[in-house]
């Protein structure tokens, strides 16, 4: 109650913070089936899908990159995100940690089956590619007019 | 402040800026359980430690950088554009939450720490206080 008295009164702030709440509510609480495709946990980088009646969303979590250096194909229903990310190397001192991913990565992920390969279009931005495909109009709702 | 049947079917956000209602406030506070760590690289070198974070998803205005006496805490919130009809088909990233914490040394200089957001790759640069440098080089690699 307190948070929410507290952040109320910034409209900006409301609206980032439902947009993040959207992303919360659609993504936290789905179970995990193992897709044959799955990679170990904490593997670079990982993906988010969602599914809308009119388009499929991917959304690669893969900060750091140069677009130049990602690669997206699909064939099929099976779309493949590869790339490369350099990694920064200084050499005037120490690392202590070296966490991040530095190297070539690739990903594959099988979409639902009715996804229109042709209408296909990759964003990268803040660190975030993400990858929207429309569905074939067959398999979306339709309205049927009754006479 | 009338809470008419309308109010149910706008988007959240309009609700939580008319702040009417509780049902409606309880589906304002549907929190996340957990925040994601994000993975950094520390590096040091005679000038200071830079740390580099990937924070996907995270722009300039949805960071938050903090230095409590030892401590420095980068927290951080995702935003990516969900429409509002999708559903969940696949998700190994499950919060849109970061933090991680770390405990900074008393050479290095908290007044001195700049940041920057690229990518989604955060980078922090924490000098080391001007009396521990050896030599008083001031060189600024960008």
């Amino acid at each position: 109650m307190l948070g929410y008295l507290t952040t109320s009164d910034s409209g900006l702030f409301d609206h980032f913070r439902e947009l993040h709440q959207q992303m919360d509510r659609l993504f936290a609480g789905t179970p995990a089936p193992a897709s044959i495709r799955a990679v170990a946990r904490g593997s670079y980088p990982p993906i988010n899908v969602g599914v809308t009646p009119g388009e499929v969303d991917v959304f690669v979590f893969a900060a750091g990159l140069d677009p130049k250096n990602i690669d997206v194909s699909i064939q099929q229903n099976v779309l493949t995100i590869s790339g490369q990310r350099i990694p920064d190397e200084k050499t005037d001192g120490n690392y202590y940690l070296r966490e991040r991913f530095g190297g070539e990565f690739r990903r594959a992920v099988a979409l639902p089956e009715d996804v229109d390969v042709d209408k296909l279009e990759a964003t990268y931005r803040d660190g975030v590619l993400n990858v929207r495909i429309q569905r074939r109009e067959a398999v979306k709702p339709r309205q049927i007019q009754i006479n | 402040m009338d809470g008419t049947q309308g109010v149910a079917k706008q988007p959240a956000q309009n609700v939580a800026n008319q702040g009417n209602g509780k049902q409606e406030q309880s589906t304002q506070r549907t929190e996340p359980q957990f925040t994601l760590r994000p993975l950094v690289d520390i590096f040091e070198n005679e000038r200071g430690i830079t740390l580099q974070a990937d924070l996907p998803g995270v722009t300039n205005d949805r960071l938050n950088l903090q230095v409590d006496k030892d401590t420095l805490r980068v927290t951080g919130e995702a935003a990516i554009g969900t429409p509002e009809d999708m559903e969940a088909l696949w998700a190994e990233v499950r919060s849109t939450r970061y933090e991680r914490s770390f405990a900074l040394s008393s050479e290095l200089d908290t007044e001195k720490i700049s940041a920057q957001m690229k990518n989604g790759v955060l980078t922090i640069d924490i000098p080391k206080r001007a009396e521990v440098q050896p030599r008083k080089v001031e060189v600024r690699v960008a």
